[in-house]
């Protein structure tokens, strides 16, 4: 007679091996919790090893040659940093990192306060709420495609419906200004349409910190006489903090990232105005076949990334356990 | 029962395995790559009489143009086995000969007898040979094209805007000869009503992520002088791509978009141009002769709506190159069958019926044909574009070479930074390092 398994996966290992052929349930039976444990991850581990840990190792050993992809036959050869030199005095690049930060900045901060003011509306439950937010949530339901050809044809001078409501409010010709053609008006245009896209997520998250909030702190704040004013900056702002740090912590990776609706809507022109540092990546690696360079550029966006998010997480920590 | 179970098993596993390699090409089935454009649809057309005289099926794979590029030199670069054929852009050839992605067709041509002697030179020189000049051939000349112009014949014709423009210029309105001509016709019509519509002078090129802005530049930097290098094969860029020559063709351009160019169209390419020509927005549009078959049986602007203009010149006479040769992909299951298509492909018969179906065919049979030039309406202006056309770079480095163009043309012309001249000086420093880096200088 055999002890009887006494944790869940021992119990689960019994299970699996009862209902297995005899001699694969021997294997089963004789797993450690272990053996089990790894038996699970593997599959994730080996996945997440050949989409992502590969090519990463694989960029950064060809960030340090010459290769490029549209020569095959053409000798490797290393380069040691020329690449990352080359990449970091390049003016062209540098201007791409400001547009991206222009472009993160205005539409983290536009997000974050619109997004917060939507979720505070939404959470005092007036009639009608659950409708309007999922009214709300549909920008974000939407394909980045459809929304960069839906903005297009908005954004279009002589038929679009954005320059007609402009028009209709300040009088200028809708035809007189170009919002994807502007060099001035073109980074505007882009920040607009991924407010509109993203501040619903914003809005969620923040408002999953707004339910969070006890009511017995609000009815303790009562009791003490606070104003609505003080009740909202000593206990909603604080206690929802985390939750905003967050959602600006995705937008803010995201949009570090963003190509798909840049390239949709302006392609990153006029010019280079609207040309985000991952477009110009793209441009590099698969336009001028400069994948050695690209490369470089790319573990070089990557660490910045990986840098700032790991600094701000750190902030994050600090204010979750104030 | 068991051999039944396996004799099942494996009829649906290799039905499976044919549904899911469909790259995986039969023997007697070929794949044809190109852009999805016009005169697509009559190669396939024409095609069938392949398809008829030999039994291969024929398929094919058309890439809108924006993504053309990008999409076939990713199957070209992965050594993919998509294409059989391929009519890849004239721009390709030097790195896909040396690259090897292209079959060098020399032998094939003289044992199936083909003569290059038969095509057009020029269209030899630019869509078959590499390097450029030698008897090298990568492709059979395949469809003729250069940039060219079409304009509103209907509103030319206008008593009231004849008048109009004759007392102002003193010449009668008609398609103009140069640039300078050019620019005062679209001038005159921007601005206008005309059938309850206000229209503007000429849609130009002005496409920013793959090639647009520098085909429709250099119809006006070649006619003013432009040239890519001092010395062929030297590389001597400086005070030929930067020239006073070049630098007024670059102006004249800028100076067009910004008086006459319709109002949105700041990324606009071959797709765009038509649509504000088909609109009734524009006067006067630009683009490839490919298009100009389906632009004349147009219900709406064809017909007697419509006529067509080579590229005015300036100082020379020249166009800008389009149009594609046909090559037979190295890494093809099926080189004989892709062979033997452009084998039948090069029949005189065949190049007449394909330029009758709407493709541009540059064998001399056709071109020379006494009734050639009344073929058309553009036909003759298709002939004189071809004796003048010029080139971008055909060097394996072509793409980083456009790119840097792209990107010095946009950022003057559209997004209004810096001068022609410091433009074009940066983009000779930009060309220089490309070609650096090449070895070449």
């Amino acid at each position: 007679m055999t002890d009887a398994p006494s944790t869940i996966a021992e119990r689960s290992a019994d299970m699996l091996a009862r209902a297995t052929p005899s001699k694969i349930a021997v294997r089963v039976r004789g797993l450690s919790d272990r053996a089990i444990a790894w038996l699970f991850i593997t599959p994730t581990i080996a996945l997440l090893l050949a989409i992502n840990i590969f090519p990463l190792i694989w960029a950064v050993y060809l960030s340090f040659t010459n290769f490029r992809a549209n020569r095959p036959n053409a000798e490797v050869e290393g380069v040691g940093l020329r690449n990352y030199q080359r990449v970091l005095n390049d003016a062209d690049i540098w201007i791409a990192m400001q547009t991206t930060a222009h472009f993160v900045f205005w539409t983290i901060l536009l997000q974050t306060v619109i997004g917060f003011a939507l979720a505070y509306l939404i959470d005092r439950k007036f009639r009608g709420h659950a409708f309007w937010t999922t009214v709300i949530l549909i920008p974000m339901m939407l394909s980045p495609a459809v929304v960069g050809n839906f903005w297009r044809f908005l954004y279009q001078p002589q038929i679009g419906l954005f320059n007609y409501i402009v028009s209709f409010f300040t009088g200028i010709p809708p035809s007189s200004f170009e919002m994807l053609g502007s060099v001035s008006l073109a980074p505007w245009a882009i920040i607009i349409v991924d407010t509109w896209m993203w501040t619903p997520y914003v809005m969620l998250i923040c408002l999953a910190g707004l339910r969070s909030i006890p009511d017995y702190i609000y009815e303790a704040a009562e009791v003490d006489r606070a104003s609505a004013w003080r009740q909202f900056w000593s206990i909603t702002v604080p206690m929802a903090l985390p939750f905003i740090m967050l959602a600006v912590l995705f937008r803010g990776i995201e949009n570090f990232k963003m190509f798909d609706m840049v390239m949709l809507l302006t392609g990153g022109g006029p010019g280079s105005t609207t040309e985000v540092a991952s477009i110009t990546l793209k441009r590099e690696a698969f336009e001028s076949w400069l994948t050695g360079r690209s490369s470089a550029f790319a573990i070089i966006l990557f660490v910045a990334v990986f840098g700032l998010a790991n600094i701000y997480v750190k902030a994050l920590n600090k204010v979750k356990q104030r | 029962m068991r051999k039944m179970t396996k004799a099942l098993t494996g009829m649906s596993s290799a039905l499976l395995l044919s549904t899911a390699i469909p790259g995986m090409a039969k023997a007697d089935e070929l794949t044809l790559c190109w852009a999805a454009w016009d005169p697509a649809n009559a190669l396939v057309e024409l095609s069938k009489d392949f398809t008829a005289a030999t039994g291969t099926t024929m398929k094919f794979e058309f890439v809108p143009w924006p993504n053309f590029a990008d999409r076939i030199l990713n199957e070209l670069n992965s050594g993919g086995k998509l294409c059989d054929l391929l009519i890849g852009d004239s721009q390709w050839i030097g790195g896909s000969a040396e690259n090897g992605y292209y079959v060098k067709l020399n032998d094939f041509f003289d044992k199936e007898g083909i003569k290059m002697s038969d095509f057009a030179e020029a269209a030899v020189n630019a869509y078959s040979t590499w390097p450029k000049g030698t008897p090298n051939y990568w492709a059979l000349p395949a469809m003729g094209d250069a940039n060219g112009w079409f304009y509103r014949k209907d509103w030319f014709a206008k008593p009231e805007l004849q008048a109009e423009f004759k007392q102002k210029y003193g010449r009668d309105l008609g398609p103009p000869q140069t640039w300078d001509e050019l620019k005062q016709v679209a001038e005159f019509f921007t601005g206008r009503e005309i059938d309850g519509q206000k229209v503007y002078g000429a849609a130009i090129f002005t496409e920013r992520a793959s090639e647009g802005i520098t085909m429709g530049a250099t119809s006006a930097l070649y006619p003013y002088g432009f040239k890519y290098q001092q010395t062929a094969g030297k590389y001597d860029m400086d005070g030929a791509v930067n020239s006073p020559d070049a630098v007024a063709g670059l102006e004249a351009y800028k100076a067009l978009y910004k008086c006459c160019q319709p109002p949105g169209y700041t990324d606009s390419y071959m797709g765009e141009g038509l649509d504000a020509f088909k609109s009734g927005q524009v006067a006067m549009a630009m683009n490839w002769f490919a298009f100009f078959p389906g632009l004349y049986k147009d219900e709406k602007v064809g017909g007697d709506k419509i006529g067509f203009f080579v590229n005015p010149k300036q100082k020379v006479a020249a166009s800008t190159l389009g149009g594609q040769g046909m090559s037979v992909v190295a890494n093809t299951d099926n080189r004989d069958g892709a062979l033997a298509y452009i084998k039948w492909f090069a029949q005189p018969e065949v190049q007449k019926k394909w330029w009758a179906l709407g493709g541009y065919a540059v064998h001399n049979a056709v071109l020379n044909d006494p009734s050639f030039k009344a073929s058309q309406p553009f036909a003759a202006d298709f002939l004189v574009a071809m004796n003048q056309v010029q080139d971008f770079w055909q060097e394996p480095s072509y793409a980083i070479l456009l790119q840097a163009m792209q990107k010095r043309l946009h950022d003057y012309v559209v997004a209004d930074q810096g001068t022609a001249q410091e433009a074009l000086d940066a983009l000779v420093n930009d060309w220089k390092e490309i070609f650096e880096d090449e070895g070449k200088l």
